[in-house]
């Protein structure tokens, strides 16, 4: 197969960016998108040229390294999954690719199609855990019910890559802060520290730019993981509780 | 040659008390002081993380560092399948004893005793903590924890969380870290590499980085080092590892005088998505888990290869009686679920024998539909959903409806860096946890027990033995990051970079890992001989030569520049390959994953060889011109009495 790649292209997080255009051909359909863009970053290396910069890691869709906006969807145009987990067999010969970092104001650009998601961990840090030192209780001291703990695991299927972000208008991260306050809150383990997770980790969110959310659900249209917007529903009812005992 | 270099430190007494004997008598730092001591932690997967967060939590200062943007991205995330814990939930007659036995069986009696029992005493206590953090666990309707069974094992001890056990174990470490970097007592660098450690007097006291993001070369001191970088399975190019998975820390500790021990035992993944084609950058595992309930097999007839081969017929249209099981056919008291390396030699076989079903030669059937059959499509979906679902979008294949085509990759690495009880290396105040070491797994490891091992290291072994070093730390003063050794390694690392963009060569760094990835798998895989062995060497060696030559390294250090990272990386892949094959070579035997073809069994199977080669080699550096010198420590099995392995009845 062959394509036309356009790429962005930005030197570092001052400097202006802008779309390059590359050829690729002969690429197998079995090929996947990152395995595609190492073939042409071969090719830019043998030309003497500057290799694209893309985060990847694990390439089997669960570290959220990969962070691709590909022809205005993140992730790419198949559904569930992360960019790593896309194949060359989802686009049609002769195509026309554009690629983007994300874009978002909570998520600067470090180098082409690589951003800074630290923003992510400092949101997880106000307030994303259970304060468990030491030695604890035996685990099966504490029965929760299988519908309880399916749908905290739901929740924690968030892989932190960020789509959500890059894809809300707004800019939000309601989705991602949702998933980890619901996947607490749904154990009895997690609701002592309930309200004031809750609200740290949006007051986190806030303070570091990242918008309102609308209720547009573009998020979980675009999450590999298919994280409901019923979490941000339950965020709310957390924050709204927590906020009224205030 | 024996050497009092490797003093293994295990405590006296009888088997099941030496941890309570070595806790009961081990030196503790008090509050006060811990406040004066830092502790750098290198790597942030289940060992890394869980080990500083429970460093933090007691109170010292700590510093972690990793190469991705969060340290949630550390490839422990990948692991699909469970947890080993002697809990005994089932009541299936499981124990510490049990699980210490299939570990230590598993490992084809190449592992200490003593480190092992220790392993399956504390298993308990991680699970009761993974809970206490809020990792979401299988459960069965009466809310009690639920689990399965996994190779090597006749008890059903492994918990799990849906096919991302890994992933929520590691977001309870990591959650457990972010508390302690929100208190203040770890601060965590990110995008960062571990480059050089620095050695003071003999004693580990810190590590040059490059900073991923700017290029900057930086200096961190402490008044210990724990090493949690995990394995080296990324030098065979492909693997089941993370693109960005590497050796380099390790043999950076080696060259400072840390011994690497049993290099040779690398574990082959028998259920891994099969290679399609020379453009293909890492394979996929499909977890162990699935052979609870799929079943592995080939067609007994040529003519049928040759049909599915031409795609005329589709696996499902083969009738019953022409398929063979072979694995039930050869191993019928365990069955699919023998261990790895078993399973993955068996695979082998029947490639060679010309029974592989795709049209490389190089695939075995992991069929599913007596499972959907007995158990119906519901309860398969709830089990393996997601693995189904990633199969499918990988091949483009529904496993529901015909079987998934596997073949085994490498996976695991059992042999790293040496350390004795206490998890220290032959340097002084530089520990190595979880897969960076060689301790607990001999020859092969079980299934599910790499998680168990790293938050084993991390929760509740070296914050226990650390106290040990650092007890006698307490008056040192803070580490002086000007001293002239600090100087002297971030000048070398500075040269070496230099050196590196200074070749402009010809070949990518890809081109020249490929390169490797051919003579590991052709000549140190599966299956080893020595005249293989020993071309491997010279072949390595050439691949060096080439690489210092030939190599282009595009951009220069001072920006984001991702070839550099794995330019730097592929110097240490080369020097592990090195170590591989020479060990490979050294240990004339076969036990667990190590396969010499000059001692096999007239079944096939491995034969090893008790008399000579019962020791855990550890290989010292000497120098770029000189070849590593080899030192054993002896394996002394004072509970176990030594069986060949048998899966058959």
């Amino acid at each position: 197969m062959k394509f036309k790649l356009q790429i962005w292209r930005q030197k570092n997080a001052k400097a202006k960016g802008r779309f390059e255009t590359y050829r690729v051909d002969n690429i197998s359909p079995d090929t996947s998108f990152l395995e595609m863009l190492d073939i042409l970053n071969d090719q830019l290396i043998r030309e003497g040229k500057e290799p694209v910069a893309f985060d990847h890691d694990c390439r089997e869709g669960i570290c959220g390294m990969c962070s691709l906006y590909i022809n205005g969807h993140a992730h790419g145009p198949d559904d569930g999954i992360t960019t790593c987990q896309l194949h060359m067999r989802k686009f049609k010969d002769g195509d026309t690719i554009v690629i983007e970092p994300w874009r978002s104001v909570g998520f600067p650009v470090v180098k082409d199609l690589v951003v800074n998601r630290n923003a992510f961990d400092q949101i997880l840090q106000a307030g994303g855990f259970i304060s468990c030192n030491g030695i604890v209780p035996d685990a099966n001291n504490l029965p929760i019910s299988k519908i309880d703990a399916d749908e905290s695991m739901d929740a924690s299927a968030c892989i932190g890559c960020g789509a959500c972000v890059a894809t809300c208008k707004n800019g939000s991260a309601m989705l991602f802060v949702a998933a980890r306050v619901s996947a607490l809150a749904k154990l009895p383990q997690g609701k002592v520290e309930g309200a004031r997770r809750a609200k740290a980790m949006v007051a986190k969110m806030d303070e570091l730019g990242f918008g309102s959310c609308t209720n547009t659900q573009a998020c979980e249209a675009e999450c590999p993981k298919g994280i409901s917007i019923a979490h941000i529903a339950r965020l709310n009812r957390e924050f709204l509780l927590a906020k009224i005992k205030d | 040659m024996s050497e009092t270099r490797l003093q293994s430190k295990i405590p006296a007494g009888p088997l099941a008390e030496k941890w309570t004997r070595f806790k009961a008598e081990a030196k503790v730092v008090s509050p006060a002081n811990k406040r004066k001591l830092e502790i750098i932690v290198v790597g942030t997967g289940l060992g890394g993380a869980s080990a500083a967060a429970t460093l933090g939590e007691l109170g010292f200062n700590v510093k972690v560092f990793c190469i991705s943007d969060s340290p949630r991205r550390a490839h422990s995330i990948a692991a699909q399948g469970g947890i080993n814990a002697a809990k005994n939930y089932q009541n299936d007659n499981d124990s510490v004893y049990r699980l210490f036995y299939d570990t230590i069986k598993g490992g084809d009696f190449r592992a200490r005793e003593a480190n092992v029992y220790r392993l399956a005493e504390v298993s308990s206590a991680i699970i009761d903590k993974c809970v206490a953090q809020g990792v979401p666990f299988a459960r069965d309707y009466g809310g009690l924890l639920d689990n399965r069974s996994f190779g090597g094992a006749q008890v059903s001890r492994t918990f799990y969380a849906r096919g991302q056990t890994g992933q929520q174990l590691l977001l309870g470490a990591y959650a457990s870290l972010n508390r302690q970097i929100a208190a203040g007592t770890v601060k965590s660098y990110n995008r960062r590499e571990m480059l050089d450690l620095v050695v003071i007097d003999g004693k580990a006291k810190g590590i040059i980085v490059r900073n991923l993001e700017t290029g900057e070369i930086e200096r961190h001191g402490a008044h210990a080092v724990v090493l949690a970088t995990g394995g080296y399975g990324n030098a065979y190019f492909l693997s089941t590892n993370a693109m960005n998975s590497n050796v380099s820390a390790a043999i950076q500790c080696y060259k400072k005088g840390a011994f690497f021990a049993n290099p040779c035992y690398v574990q082959i993944h028998p259920t891994c998505i099969p290679v399609h084609g020379d453009q293909q950058s890492k394979l996929t595992l499909m977890s162990e888990s699935l052979r609870n309930d799929g079943r592995i097999w080939v067609p007994k007839k040529l003519e049928d290869v040759e049909k599915l081969r031409k795609k005329q017929i589709k696996p499902s249209q083969i009738a019953e009686e022409d398929r063979d099981y072979y694995l039930e056919r050869r191993y019928p008291a365990f069955g699919n679920l023998v261990p790895r390396d078993v399973a993955s030699r068996a695979a082998k076989e029947r490639c060679d024998a010309g029974f592989g079903v795709n049209e490389t030669g190089l695939a075995v059937f992991l069929d599913f539909s007596t499972a959907i059959e007995r158990l119906g499509k519901k309860v398969i979906e709830e089990r393996y959903g997601n693995l189904f679902q990633m199969y499918e979008k990988i091949t483009d294949v529904n496993p529901y409806e015909e079987p998934m085509q596997i073949y085994p990759a490498i996976h695991y690495t059992m042999g790293g860096i040496w350390v004795d009880y206490e998890l220290m290396t032959t340097i002084p105040g530089l520990y190595a946890i979880g897969e960076a070491n060689f301790s607990d797994h001999g020859g092969n490891r079980l299934g599910a027990s790499a998680l168990m091992q790293g938050l084993a290291d991390g929760y509740y072994v070296l914050p226990y033995t650390i106290g040990q070093y650092l007890s006698k730390e307490i008056q040192t003063p803070k580490t002086d990051v000007n001293a002239p050794e600090f100087v002297a390694a971030e000048k070398a690392v500075k040269e070496k970079i230099a050196k590196l963009f200074k070749i402009k060569g010809k070949q990518t760094v890809d081109g020249l890992h490929k390169k490797l990835y051919k003579i590991m798998w052709n000549k140190v895989g599966m299956a080893r001989n020595e005249a293989g062995l020993k071309e491997a060497l010279k072949e390595i060696e050439a691949l060096r030569k080439e690489f210092w030559n030939d190599v282009l390294v595009p951009g220069k250090n001072e920006e984001f520049n991702q070839e550099l990272e794995k330019a730097l990386r592929l110097i240490d892949f080369m020097e592990v390959g090195k170590l591989i094959a020479l060990d490979a070579l050294n240990r004339r035997e076969s036990c667990g994953g190590h396969f010499r073809e000059e001692s096999q069994s007239e079944g096939g199977e491995t034969k090893r060889d008790d008399e000579n080669f019962m020791h855990v080699a550890a290989w010292e550096y000497k120098g770029e011109k000189q070849d590593p010198v080899r030192h054993e420590e002896p394996l002394v099995y004072e509970t176990v009495k030594l069986a060949t392995r048998n899966y058959k009845d």
